[in-house]
């Protein structure tokens, strides 16, 4: 394939991924990588850098949406992101470590976790809990506009949360991806930050962590410009046009569809990494 | 004592926070499709091939050689300039924070961000200079 025709494809893969990603709120980025390694046969270090990059373009750019509607908790991010941005230098130290046959097995559970995430039922949470001490010394408690007028929530068990999102940071560094699903899921299962806050907040969130590994991939040289040219560039328009339609768009067959699709690449890239073709 | 933080100037933050980030990634898009331009214009019909990692030269892995490479306008080195200005966004977005809290008062939040600015520059400066 020549240059023009492979930037071409990738970019086209790349847009649909993004606007997929924006409309079901899965994130684009998760299918970015076996996208590439699977129909591109592109090396999965280069894939994983080209994601990374791609994720922040679309985290800073859903994020600067988001901060202004008021969601989003900047105190509970920037804390969290202790944990996250530590776990993603570890996540990205491991990756020029450890074999590509380890990695393409790993990114194949977390797809099929993502995918079963997004079956489930979200919970609702009890309204009126207790403060937590932790977390009041630490002002995270906060509130968010509703239509009822000003919902006010506790945060609750910070050392799970931050426990969690050292994890989520960490497979955020191996993988490249923006690992939300397990951002949301510190938050909301651990922490019980009601969902518009904890969505936002974790969206606020990757982008900094994805910035943390992204200066060791770079060093590596698993940035390569020509590939994550498009795949950047796709998953960014895709993702843009994506946020502005979702308020029109019936989300709920699209996301059946999309995880789905989730789930049988993940299936590929877990039968790849132990069977060893990747 | 700590003062409780005031909700005009938490907006106020989120508001330069929100046009900062949208800032960093648009100039970064720009940027890369200039050396998207340059690139395809010049080498249309070269092959590539990823099957392979063979890692890339010090020209597109370190600061310095992204920029040498970038202002003599080649095509690979501008796209590297511009995804290194994405990787700056987020890096400003939490350096900025810092002066944010530091103007609310919140001493226990400035260190906070200090900590995730150090673990940032750590990552980009420690391993690409």
């Amino acid at each position: 394939m020549n240059v023009l025709e492979f930037t071409g494809l990738v970019a086209v893969g790349s847009f649909a991924a993004g606007l997929l990603g924006a409309l079901t709120g899965l994130g684009g980025g998760v299918v970015l990588v076996p996208l590439l390694t699977l129909f591109f046969k592109v090396d999965i270090r280069y894939a994983i850098g080209a994601s990374l990059v791609s994720v922040i373009a679309t985290s800073s750019g859903a994020a600067a949406a988001y901060v202004r509607e008021g969601f989003s908790n900047i105190r509970i991010g920037m804390f969290l992101e202790i944990a996250t941005t530590i776990g993603a230098l570890a996540g990205a130290y491991l990756a020029t470590r450890v074999s590509t046959g380890v990695i393409a097995t790993v990114f194949g559970a977390v797809l099929l976790y993502s995918a079963y995430l997004s079956r489930r039922p979200r919970a609702k949470h009890e309204r009126n809990l207790p403060q937590d001490p932790l977390a009041t010394r630490l002002k995270m408690n906060g509130s968010f506009p509703e239509s009822g007028g000003i919902r006010r929530y506790n945060v609750q068990h910070v050392p799970t949360g931050f426990g969690l999102m050292f994890g989520a940071g960490t497979l955020s560094g191996l993988l490249g991806i923006g690992s939300g699903a397990v951002k949301v899921l510190a938050m909301d299962q651990a922490m019980k930050i009601p969902f518009k806050a904890s969505t936002t907040t974790s969206n606020f969130m990757i982008g900094v962590t994805a910035a943390a590994s992204a200066g060791v991939y770079l060093s590596r040289g698993y940035i390569d410009p020509l590939l994550a040219m498009p795949v950047m560039l796709g998953v960014l328009a895709g993702s843009l046009l994506g946020t502005r339609v979702l308020v029109r768009a019936e989300t709920k067959s699209l996301r059946l569809i999309f995880a789905i699709v989730i789930a049988v690449l993940g299936i590929q890239m877990l039968y790849k990494g132990l069977a060893g073709g990747i | 004592m700590m003062k409780a933080p005031s909700q005009w100037s938490d907006q106020r933050i989120e508001d330069i926070i929100g046009n900062l980030l949208r800032a960093g990634v648009m100039l970064s898009a720009v940027v890369v499709l200039c050396g998207a331009g340059v690139y395809l214009a010049r080498h249309p019909s070269e092959r590539v091939n990823y099957h392979a990692f063979h890692g890339e030269p010090p020209d597109y892995t370190t600061i310095g050689g992204i920029f040498h490479t970038a202002f003599g306008l080649h095509g690979r080195g501008l796209i590297q300039l511009g995804l290194l200005l994405l990787i700056a966004t987020p890096v400003a977005r939490v350096a900025f924070s810092i002066w944010g809290f530091a103007a609310e008062h919140d001493r226990m939040y400035v260190v906070f961000t200090v900590i995730v600015l150090t673990v940032l520059l750590y990552s980009l400066l420690g391993s690409s200079v």
